[in-house]
């Protein structure tokens, strides 16, 4: 049964890992460039949850419900448009610079997010109030799903199914896979490539803003720096799936979820990082693109 | 400096202040006016004094040896890149300061020289995203298949069908862009142009590769959809067989200069043309 348990919370943690690796997965797709603050829109979004939901103690169950709603609703939208503030200002003007100089502007959008974070509420660790309480009892006493693991679950199904729809079908799809192949041919096709690339920011920056809701009501502390660590892992399982590939950060960030709850479960708590990266660096040498993603050589 | 711009000068030929608009586009306004058109690199001067009209439904020619700035006068007409002088009137309206993809929807499309399709996309989805402009639905009953997303989609579906049919392609648009055989693939950029419903349709060395009855056959089609949509059509091409075929205005451009304009005749007999192309008579 304790197996079951891990399966569990390990496809869970790699639901939410799933949907933040979707964000770095599609704005290095369309912009080609690693966008490191995503990890930090993710603790925005805790944080506008987190005042929501602490304004909201003590409401009758139907009126928490209603809150708990809005709570990802508003940090769904404060995290979008952080998202397309952050693009506007920080990258768009690097849009032709070199992709080293995107970089380190993309680490210091990091920094800058997670010390305004710290200014504006302080170092201190906060105890987050879970959207969802309770569990589903499955065999008493011995299976048990809490309700935010079948959420995360949900949630993710639901997002890489809307997803695929979305790129697959519609027309601002299809002009984001023409971004992701060809820019320049794009526009002269009459596709506003800038609208689309901030579409992108903000379609990643509001499924951030679900993700941190999301892993701050599984492990419920909140602090400045609560979103670093899980965007390198997601990030790492965007690489994992291979980067720039929708179906790619699902594998790749539930097998990482999975990888990382039983690395702890039967190897080592203190090890299960270094487990993680082990098995990336043996997929890298084994599959460099990733295991969805193609290999691309580069024309000369 | 000065002396090489007094011996392009002393090259130069009269030419003609209107250009040579086909009869049945006589009395109405030109598509397409270049004045002055001109683009430095540094201090490089790749294109100068481009003067140009282009008849509404007109085939015009655009000729001249490696490196004349052909192209360079495609990326002007298209601002890839923004002219450094001069002024592009599509059908009377300035394109200054306008960014490729409004210059697109103002009605300039264009094909490439080296194949820039999206290959990895379908060869119908290549044709989508020409009509991207036309189609008009919400990013919210596009996730939600909502009847209008279908309604329109079906619409694109059938006009992108109608459209490969142009080069009997409509069997292909299932295929993966990229694996299409090279002449295909030229045909579908010139479909994909089309798509996005241009009243000016350039197009780079269409026929660059094909073999002669490839191109035999290509002319064929320039010609039908020029016929079909009512456009004008300025080409760029090596092969003097297809320009001196279907063109009814030929440009000719050596050092980003224009040194003659005329009909296919007129051309073909003009000494200056004849000498930079085969260097001047011993």
């Amino acid at each position: 049964m304790s197996f079951l348990n891990n399966v569990i919370t390990g496809v869970s943690l790699g639901s939410i890992y799933a949907i933040i690796a979707l964000g770095y997965t599609m704005v290095y797709g369309i912009a080609k460039m690693l966008n490191f603050a995503h990890g930090d829109v993710i603790m925005v979004g805790a944080y506008v949850c987190f005042f929501v939901m602490s304004g909201a103690a003590g409401l009758s169950p139907q009126a928490a419900v209603l809150a708990s709603v809005g709570a990802v609703l508003l940090a769904a939208v404060v995290c979008t448009a952080l998202g397309i503030v952050i693009e506007r200002l920080a990258y768009k003007p690097l849009r032709s610079a070199p992709s080293l100089a995107v970089l380190i502007t993309a680490i210091g959008v990091s920094y800058l997010l997670q010390n305004s974070a710290q200014l504006l509420w302080g170092a201190d660790t906060k105890t987050f109030r879970p959207i969802v309480e309770g569990s589903l009892v499955l065999i008493p006493g011995q299976l048990s799903i809490s309700y935010v693991a079948v959420l995360s679950i949900v949630c993710c199904v639901v997002v890489m199914a809307a997803l695929t729809a979305f790129t697959g079908g519609t027309k601002l799809g299809k002009a984001m896979r023409a971004c992701s192949e060809d820019k320049a041919a794009a526009q002269l096709m009459g596709i506003d490539v800038n609208a689309t690339i901030s579409m992108t920011f903000a379609i990643g920056s509001a499924l951030a803003a679900l993700a941190g809701v999301l892993m701050c009501s599984a492990y419920p502390v909140l602090s400045p720096t609560t979103g670093s660590l899980p965007g390198i892992r997601a990030f790492t399982a965007a690489v994992f799936g291979g980067i720039g590939s929708v179906p790619g950060a699902l594998l790749g960030g539930i097998l990482l979820g999975v990888i990382e709850t039983f690395a702890k479960a039967y190897i080592s708590t203190d090890l299960s990082d270094a487990v993680v990266f082990a098995v990336l660096i043996i997929v890298l040498l084994v599959k460099p693109a990733g295991l969805m993603g193609r290999y691309v050589p580069e024309k000369v | 400096m000065a002396e090489k711009k007094q011996f392009q000068k002393g090259k130069m030929v009269p030419v003609p202040s209107v250009s040579i608009i086909p009869e049945r586009d006589l009395g109405k306004s030109p598509i397409l006016e270049c004045s002055h058109l001109g683009i430095d690199f540094g201090g490089l001067t790749a294109v100068n004094e481009f003067n140009i009209t282009v008849g509404r439904t007109e085939i015009a020619g655009l000729i001249g040896p490696n490196g004349a700035g052909k192209t360079t006068v495609f990326n002007l007409l298209t601002k890839v890149y923004q002219p450094t002088r001069g002024t592009i009137l599509l059908d009377g309206l300035d394109t200054h300061g306008k960014t490729p993809a409004q210059v697109n929807r103002m009605g300039i499309a264009r094909t490439f020289q080296n194949i820039r399709l999206f290959s990895n996309l379908t060869v119908e989805d290549n044709v989508k995203i020409g009509l991207h402009n036309q189609e008009k639905y919400s990013m919210f009953s596009g996730i939600l298949r909502l009847p209008k997303y279908w309604r329109q989609e079906r619409a694109a579906h059938e006009r992108a069908l109608e459209l490969l049919s142009i080069f009997d392609m409509q069997d292909l648009a299932g295929h993966q862009a990229g694996s299409l055989p090279y002449g295909a693939q030229r045909r579908l950029e010139i479909v994909r142009a089309l798509a996005t419903n241009p009243s000016l349709l350039l197009l780079d060395e269409p026929a660059a590769g094909m073999n002669p009855s490839e191109t035999a056959e290509l002319m064929e089609n320039i010609v039908k959809i020029r016929d079909t949509f009512q456009i004008a059509i300025m080409l760029i091409e090596h092969d003097m067989s297809l320009v001196m075929g279907i063109c009814e205005g030929i440009c000719v451009l050596n050092f980003g200069q224009i040194i003659a304009k005329g009909t296919a005749e007129e051309i073909q007999s003009n000494p200056t043309v004849i000498e930079a192309y085969l260097g001047k008579q011993q």
